[in-house]
């Protein structure tokens, strides 16, 4: 239980709350990753704040990562993409492209990732954005099983 | 028109700097430790990391205190209305498409806040990973229109 790190969740998960809780009573806006990223493909209307919020996030991770490295991971280089399960003979990138595709496409007909349905959806009490968390939550842990990855 | 103004800009901006420095400080950018979170063939042997747990919970109960307070409210601060989404049937394409995420996610540990977050630090295999979510969300906006499609065809 070494890795058990519950006071960096607690205080990491409570900056993600603000920010979503910043985004909706300043501008009324979700801040669900999938959706403010997945509508600047075209039809986009909205880009600018996408944009701005997109560069934000990778900045804010940056900054943190050098202000306060022993708060997170670690380090300049604090996390790597875990390989596919050797017993599967998959190559990497093709496991990637996957995962990816995957991941875009089902956010996107979904409407809705760990952060639009997770935290927003569920902060709204959306019965839509249960029945989601339940279902992606219960594949991804049947997925984990049933590739062995960990 | 009111999403180009400066605070409504600097309010995206504000969010998006907390929620990197959530993922980063919450170890959502690990893709292994969220994988060591969904797995849970490790509880018997007490080698299961419930740490993300510590991370929605919190995050939900700020956001919640936040919609409580919206509701009092006309309208947020910077915009004429609170874009609620437009969605509330619970479908074929809710739940196919959570279950296809749900693939992915457990596939790599990587679900989009931290794919972005990611470019921060970048991990070898980051920008394939990059390319294939706007490959994957580019097919899922051909096949089902999102919300914000529909209204634009609406305004036609």
């Amino acid at each position: 239980m070494e890795s058990f790190t519950p006071l960096t969740a607690a205080l990491g998960g409570s900056l993600i709350g603000l920010a979503a809780a910043v985004l909706w009573l300043g501008n009324g806006r979700i801040a669900g990753i999938s959706g403010i990223f997945g509508q600047l493909l075209p039809p986009a209307q909205t880009v600018v704040w996408r944009l701005i919020f997109l560069a934000a996030l990778v900045a804010g991770a940056w900054a943190t990562s050098r202000l306060f490295p022993e708060l997170g991971v670690g380090g300049v280089q604090p996390a790597a993409l875990v390989p596919p399960p050797a017993a599967w003979g998959v190559p990497p990138p093709v496991w990637l492209i996957v995962a990816g595709l995957l991941i875009g496409f089902g956010t996107k007909i979904g409407n809705g990732c760990t952060s639009g349905h997770g935290v927003c959806g569920l902060a709204r009490l959306s019965l839509r954005s249960l029945v989601a968390v339940a279902v992606f939550f219960g594949v991804a842990i049947i997925t984990v099983t049933v590739t062995g990855i960990v | 028109m009111a999403n180009l103004r400066p605070p409504y800009l600097a309010t995206a901006a504000l969010s998006g700097l907390l929620f990197g420095a959530g993922l980063y400080v919450s170890q959502m950018v690990d893709p292994l430790k969220v994988l060591r979170f969904l797995d849970f063939t490790a509880i018997p042997s007490g080698g299961w990391d419930p740490s993300l747990a510590f991370v929605i919970v919190p995050a939900i109960l700020v956001m919640f205190i936040a919609v409580r307070i919206g509701r009092r409210r006309s309208a947020p601060l910077f915009d004429r209305e609170f874009h609620e989404p437009e969605y509330k049937r619970i479908d074929t394409r809710l739940v196919g498409g959570a279950a296809l995420f749900g693939v992915g996610w457990g596939m790599s540990g990587i679900c989009p806040g931290p794919a972005i977050a990611l470019i921060a630090f970048p991990p070898d295999g980051i920008w394939l990973f990059l390319a294939a979510l706007i490959a994957g969300s580019y097919a899922g906006s051909l096949i089902v229109p999102s919300g914000h499609s529909k209204r634009l065809a609406d305004a036609k």
